[in-house]
């Protein structure tokens, strides 16, 4: 790319022909204020909040969607910049149903921060708007309020090309545009996925996720009620963000000491059965395998991973004749609700009725998860509340807790007990890596070939990567292995999914394993985490999440003591009949309309 | 004094000015074109020749050429007209368009209201079709192959902006794009593709035949060549005309003998310039009062506050709703013009108006919003008690 120069407010900078003028004012430190973009979507240029002057040009620039041309000179301050950009949020302002200080958006809303940037003071167009749309909280997951929405388009992005589900859109035109589903039908009447993107990426309060907090302080004050709270390997290394801790600073230790401050009975760790579901998927796998090189009955191979809801809903709406594919592994989060209800209710002796099973996770489609009826045993949902990261962060405050005061504590045993490769969960790559840690030891007796156990070919945050491992030494029981080249796949974004399960559906998919996360980065950049999410804020949480697998004792799931002892007092072993019937779930072929 | 002439409609014969192109190489003919100073008639004047140049230099096998006849300017009727008339004119005037930027597909935008001129429409391109004047290997050109197809518009005045109607060619929601890059870079499909006007095209032939020089003599140093109005209005005699740039609003206005007590005119239509009586002796070209074509005579009986709400009404309906200034200001700019009607404006309403239209001139995505305030700025000007008394009581000044 050739390199040319331009001069912002005077002084001369170097860009590259293909940069825009945001990006060299972002990489100069020059302050442009931004709305519509987003570093996840592509440019549309629309909010108009980014406007520059442009010497020689009539009218002015948005800098977001404008290329640098040799020898451009930019103003960033000068009248018209100044006072286009203040109009812009006084008209933005004028059509927001404004009611900031009870808005789930408080204090994290751009076009809050956009009023305070612009010091105003007065409106000019004082005809506030009402709450003249009515919500639409026809999803099972989240509101949309369009009274606060200011057609910034970035959940229509998000969902068309992060997700290629295209539940929303723009509809009709002019004064009368807004963001809906086809037909203008409610958002639940369409098909949605429920995973949040568009949630994670609103600037205001026109989108957010349906709270469960009053529930959970109920049943916390009710003194029959055993609540149990369990939090998702990806909650560490983000929650410390909705306190002001930097990006990627872990709050394992301190945030357990808040969930029992704030009166949770049993504080335990979805870690836990992220490593059980390492047991069961692994086994199924090695299983599938065996059927497929040892001439069984063919199974369904490439097999997928079904820890993400959200790509499970995807699949069953966009790929139903491929969910033979998909593992039959609930997931951690399900697995986890399913044996505090069996097994540990049994264990402490407590009536399964009296436990109240919490979640935290990074995500909003675990809420429709919990829900779902295959879900629930003789009528009683496994997990009966879903908490996001967000929302966690919401009850600490309420409790009148900061979480810098917090000492750390550790989580109660036995369900708080896992491994390194739990951890890695939260990133892309991350069930793929735990897997093949565990699955190969299985087959070999021998450690993954990979320097400290990191697979880094499957770490990253490209759309899809593709690895493989070639199997040697196999023991005994695994001989049909021995010298297969194991190809896996890991894609994150449902939009990357789909483009990998169309080459599954034509044939042309060679790998054994497939693991799809629906968010980008995996669980850590869920649409429940804290808010913004950047491509920068998730690889500071992947490298928190990365260094926390590397600090700990134990890091290949079939290690975990916990886990081991679940098999020997209960389960019997991975796969079996009791596992099954726990562990294990089906599908919903759903259609696309 | 400018004339009346008459280009437009005038006798072609079909293959004539096709043959010519043929015969020079694609690059004199754009060279020939840039040197009429031919500017586009669709509103915003830019340069055929440096638009075709532009696309030509682009390299790539699909290139496209369009005809913008979506004209969805309050009152301007003459692309029908022209499309009607004139059909292998402007087809021709597209192939020597292909021929010279490298295209061989072409597409007529037909504005959705003119649904009902697609057979005859059909009809001609098979005629022309069946002399060899579009098709393959056209004029026993060996390997130039040019085919056109009409394509009708769903009724949104912003497609008639060439990016959103390239959106709408390819079947997405009519919202213009950023630019750069620009459709001559990268248009329909992401490929080079040149959006002309009907007119523009019109007279394309006809620069082919008679050359640089014979445009030029018509119209002035910057406005090359004559010029279409519809007229409306006021006026004995409304109609389609051609006149010469440069006329004069008093010129034109005796040509088409407007009301003795006409009071404005509306030059470009809802998103052009008004001008009263002190404006009648400005020119009609890009260096005067540019114009998409559409004239509309206002008398002393008619309210310019109700002409001016009637202009926001439709701006605020039609903006595609994509960007803030025009999707907001639009409607901030309706709220404002009601409030003299309910006797609550007052000249600092105008103020503030006047300075949300800065806004929405310089920082709207496209010309919708960067011209929706040309009327409100010149209406509230020149007419200013007309708005300040609307609301029927006095002329309210504070
Ligand atoms: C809101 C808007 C509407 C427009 N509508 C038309 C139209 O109906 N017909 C047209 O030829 N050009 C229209 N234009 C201008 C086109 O964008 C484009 O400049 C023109 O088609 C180019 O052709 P020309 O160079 O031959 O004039 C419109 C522009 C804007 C901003």
């Amino acid at each position: 790319m050739a390199e040319l120069r331009i001069t912002i407010n005077g002084a001369s900078y170097k860009a590259l022909d293909g940069m825009t003028i945001l990006d060299v004012c972002r990489r100069e430190g020059i302050h442009i204020p931004t709305l519509c973009n987003h570093p996840d979507l592509q440019t549309r240029g629309i909010c108009r909040i980014c406007v520059v002057d442009v010497k020689g040009s009539k009218t002015l620039q948005a800098a977001c969607s404008t290329p640098v041309e040799a020898g451009m000179v930019i103003s960033t301050t000068t009248d018209r910049v100044r006072k286009s950009r203040k109009t812009i949020v006084e008209l933005l302002l004028a059509n927001h149903y404004t009611d900031c200080t009870v808005c789930p958006k408080n204090l994290n809303c751009e076009l809050q921060s956009l009023a305070n940037e612009f010091g105003l003071t007065d409106l000019r167009w004082k005809e506030r708007r009402e709450r003249t749309i009515p919500q639409d909280d026809s999803s099972p997951v989240f509101i949309r309020d369009n009274n606060k929405c200011v057609l910034c388009q970035r959940c229509v992005r998000a969902c068309d090309e992060m997700q290629g589900v295209y539940a929303v859109a723009n509809l009709f035109k002019g004064d009368s545009m807004i963001v809906g589903s086809a037909f203008n039908k409610p958002i639940g009447e369409v098909v949605c996925i429920n995973c949040g993107q568009c949630v994670a990426h609103c600037p205001t309060g026109a989108l957010s996720e349906k709270y469960c907090i009053e529930d959970i302080w109920k049943a916390i004050d009710d003194p029959k009620k055993v609540v149990v709270v369990q939090t998702a390997p990806a909650i560490r290394a983000a929650l410390g963000e909705e306190f002001g801790y930097p990006a990627g600073t872990r709050v394992t230790g301190k945030m357990a000491s808040a969930l029992r401050t704030m009166g949770f009975d049993y504080v335990f760790d979805t870690q836990f059965a992220a490593d059980l579901t390492i047991m069961e998927e692994g086994y199924e796998l090695l299983g599938r395998l065996r059927s497929a090189l040892t001439g069984g009955e063919a199974p369904a191979l490439p097999m997928t991973t079904s820890c993400s809801p959200g790509w499970i809903k995807f699949q069953e709406h966009f790929f139903p004749e491929l969910l033979p594919n998909v593992s039959t592994c609930k997931s951690p989060q399900q697995m986890f609700g399913a044996v505090v209800k069996s097994f540990w209710a049994g264990k402490m002796g407590i009536d399964p009725e009296n436990i109240v099973c919490v979640s935290v996770m990074p995500c909003t489609a675990k809420k429709f998860e919990s829900i779902r009826p295959e879900m629930a045993r003789n009528g009683r949902p496994d997990v009966d509340y879903v908490l996001t990261t967000r929302e966690l962060a919401v009850m600490i405050k309420q409790a009148g807790i900061d979480l810098h005061d917090m000492k750390n504590s550790t989580f109660d045993n036995p369900l708080g007990e896992s491994t390194g490769a739990a951890t890695i969960f939260a990133a892309s790559g991350g069930v793929m890596e735990a897997a093949l840690r565990t699955a190969y030891e299985v087959v070999t007796g021998r450690e993954v070939p990979f320097k400290n156990l990191d697979i880094s070919p499957v770490r990253g945050m490209d759309g899809v990567r593709e690895a493989s491992i070639k199997i040697n030494g196999a023991q005994k029981d695994w001989s049909f292995l021995e010298g297969v080249e194991l190809k896996v796949l890991v894609a994150h974004g449902t939009a990357n999914a789909k483009k990998v399960m169309n080459a599954v559906r034509e044939g042309t998919m060679a790998a054994h394993f497939i693991e799809i996360m629906t968010c980008p980065g995996g669980c850590l950049g869920g649409g429940g985490q804290p808010l913004p999410g950047t491509p920068e804020i998730r690889l500071a949480r992947a490298k928190a999440i990365y260094e926390e697998d590397a600090d700990s004792p134990l890091r290949k799931s079939h290690e975990n003591p916990s886990v081991k002892k679940l098999y020997e007092d209960f389960l019997g072993a991975p796969n079996s009949h009791l596992a099954h019937e726990l562990l294990h779930t089906h599908y919903t072929a759903r259609g696309q309309y | 004094m400018a004339r009346k002439i008459d280009v437009v409609f005038s006798d072609f014969q079909p293959g004539s000015a096709l043959r010519a192109a043929l015969g020079m190489t694609p690059t004199s003919v754009i060279e020939l074109v840039t040197k009429s100073k031919l500017r586009g008639r669709g509103g915003a004047g830019f340069p055929t020749g440096l638009k075709w140049d532009a696309a030509r230099s682009h390299r790539s096998d699909d290139k496209f050429i369009i005809c913008n006849a979506d004209e969805g300017e309050p009152g301007t009727f003459k692309d029908k007209n022209i499309l009607e008339k004139q059909t292998a004119k402007v087809i021709e005037g597209m192939a020597i368009g292909a021929y010279a930027i490298g295209a061989s597909k072409g597409f007529i935008y037909l504005r959705g209201e003119y649904k009902y001129l697609v057979k005859d429409l059909m009809k001609k391109i098979e005629e022309l079709k069946s002399q060899n004047l579009i098709g393959k290997d056209i004029c026993r050109e060996k390997g130039f192959c040019f085919d056109v197809d009409i394509k009708l518009g769903s009724g949104s005045y912003v497609c008639g902006e060439e990016t959103a109607l390239i959106e709408s060619l390819e079947s997405k929601r009519g919202e213009p794009r950023n630019k750069p890059p620009y459709p001559a870079e990268a248009g329909y499909l992401g490929q080079p593709t040149v959006v002309n006007n009907v007119e523009t095209l019109s007279f394309i032939p006809h620069i082919l035949l008679n050359g640089a020089e014979w445009f030029q003599q018509f119209g002035t140093e910057k406005s090359t060549g004559s010029k279409l109005f519809s007229v409306s209005g006021d006026c004995r005699k409304p109609g389609i005309y051609e006149f010469e740039f440069g006329i004069t609003i008093r010129e034109l206005l005796k040509e088409i003998d407007a009301d003795p007590d006409t009071k404005a005119v509306q030059i470009g239509g809802a998103s052009g310039f008004c001008a009263c009586s002190d404006d009648f002796d400005k020119p009609i070209c890009f260096e005067g009062i540019p114009t998409g074509g559409s004239i509309i005579v206002f008398n002393k009986s008619r309210s310019m506050f109700m002409v001016l709400k009637n202009f926001v009404e439709f701006f605020q309906e039609e903006s595609c709703g994509q960007c803030v200034p025009c999707r907001e200001g639009c409607s901030r700019m309706l709220e404002g013009i009601e409030k003299f009607e309910q006797g609550r404006g007052s000249s600092k309403t105008i103020n503030d108006l006047l300075e949300l239209s800065t806004t929405m001139s310089l920082a709207s995505k496209c010309g919708f919003g960067q011209s929706v305030p040309n009327s409100f700025r010149t209406i509230a000007s020149k007419f200013k008690d007309e708005i300040l008394s609307a609301g029927g009581g006095e002329v309210w000044r504070s």
